[in-house]
């Protein structure tokens, strides 16, 4: 009855949970059962494209960032990134290579590469070099350096890309239907099956799964963050303010 | 292409005010910067698709949409180049006696305008990306010939590349207006 009075929403938000007759009158459509099963094969898509692009691009983030050099492939990349549309990249492998989830999974991985090489870069050069050092005179191996003292401070920036990656993966799933594979783009690329009620539908579960994703990898990301440096987070604002005031106004009067 | 320059002016000019709102009040930073951030999870498509209910089929809505994608890109930026202004400066502003309203047009915004710039350039690309996806609210763009007929390689390949080239010039455009507008920035460099 509530439902009712919130016009086109209601009616979506009825879709989600109660199966209705499509609009040709042929099957069954919407209901708790399908939109699980788009929603699983949604979040599947966009996890092993996510995790394959991260398996390929941080290790090569971290290692330019390690020996600081290629700077320029490093940014560039993100620059060239940004400028592909992501739907002429998916339509484009679909046109090519034909349908399929392993052809949507690639585009796929390529949409998510460049903030991940990029924030991997950044955040390993992003590392004090004093600590870099105090780690070298110690004795590590440049590898030890890389993993043990660079790769954990560098962690939450790297996680950082891969969030953005993941968000907008899962939102660029939205269009595998294009190649044959269900994802909860279905309903919103076929409105002449699911109505408009289960495109709005899918809508709405497609922003809250994204959101779900962006949230749990939040937590995830904190998690990650090592204590020494969200001590020194928590510490800074005032401390470090006031000590580099005073040591100026010491240098002032003397 | 009109698709993408309108909301870039609309998100420049309401991003920048909450920024200086923020930088003024600076209780209200988290508060715009979560929710700039929200409006940027949002998938596309969903956006394209829930407005369309409210604000009806077409161009409005479709502006409305890129609008609040250009925000987070544009207001983060703002409020880290407002951040970054060294606090010496500030204060020798203050000494020579210039009043909050002129430290802010005179030395603050000035200092970060190259900051505000990279924001406003990253906004450009992405936003004719996001164009792309325009036609879901019915405003067309060069996403409608891609989706047209996906199998069809010629539109969709050239499609892509003029969206690319459209992103490109943009960003040109961009990066020229910083240097006509902080020609200081050269000076340094030289």
């Amino acid at each position: 009855m509530i439902l009712a009075t919130l016009g086109p929403f209601g009616d979506a938000i009825d879709f989600i949970f109660h199966q209705r007759v499509s609009q040709a009158g042929t099957v069954h459509v919407g209901g708790l059962a399908e939109m699980w099963d788009l929603t699983y094969t949604h979040l599947k898509l966009a996890l092993a494209a996510t995790l394959i692009a991260t398996a390929l691009a941080m290790p090569l983030g971290i290692w330019l960032g390690h020996i600081g050099r290629y700077q320029f492939l490093a940014t560039s990349t993100s620059n060239v990134g940004r400028a592909i549309p992501a739907l002429g990249l998916v339509v484009f492998f679909i046109a090519f290579l034909g349908v399929g989830f392993l052809n949507v999974c690639v585009a796929l991985v390529l949409l998510a590469i460049p903030p991940i090489i990029t924030n991997s870069y950044v955040g390993i050069r992003g590392v004090d070099p004093e600590t870099v050092d105090a780690a070298r005179g110690n004795g590590l191996t440049e590898r030890q350096i890389a993993l043990q003292v660079e790769l954990p401070m560098a962690l939450p920036t790297i996680m950082g890309g891969i969030r953005i990656s993941l968000v907008s993966v899962i939102a660029t799933a939205t269009i595998a239907p294009l190649a044959n594979v269900d994802t909860l783009g279905r309903p919103i690329i076929s409105p002449n099956v699911y109505g408009t009620a289960g495109q709005l539908a899918a809508c709405i579960v497609v922003a809250i799964v994204t959101f779900a994703a962006d949230a749990a990898f939040a937590a995830l990301q904190r998690s990650v963050t090592p204590e020494g440096l969200k001590l020194a987070e928590r510490g800074r604002p005032a401390g470090r303010r006031l000590a580099f005031l005073s040591s100026k106004r010491s240098i002032q009067t003397s | 292409m009109q698709l993408s320059v309108v909301p870039l002016l609309i998100g420049f000019v309401v991003a920048t005010a909450l920024a200086l709102l923020a930088h003024r009040y600076s209780f209200l930073g988290p508060v715009f910067l979560g929710f700039v951030s929200a409006l940027f999870t949002v998938p596309s498509i969903a956006f394209y698709l829930i407005l369309l209910n409210v604000t009806g089929r077409g161009y409005a809505t479709a502006v409305v949409v890129l609008t609040a994608y250009t925000l987070v890109l544009i207001y983060r930026n703002v409020a880290t180049g407002l951040q970054e202004v060294p606090q010496d400066m500030v204060d020798a502003a203050e000494g020579m006696g210039l009043t909050r309203r002129q430290i802010l047009f005179r030395v603050e915004l000035p200092m970060a305008l190259p900051t505000i710039f990279a924001g406003l350039r990253i906004a450009a690309s992405s936003t004719v990306g996001i164009a792309g996806f325009a036609f879901f609210a019915g405003a067309g763009g060069l996403g409608a010939e891609i989706f047209a007929d996906p199998t069809f390689r010629g539109n969709v390949v050239a499609a892509s590349v003029l969206m690319i080239l459209l992103a490109t010039v943009l960003e040109v455009v961009v990066l020229a207006a910083e240097r006509a507008f902080t020609p200081w920035e050269r000076a340094v460099r030289g």
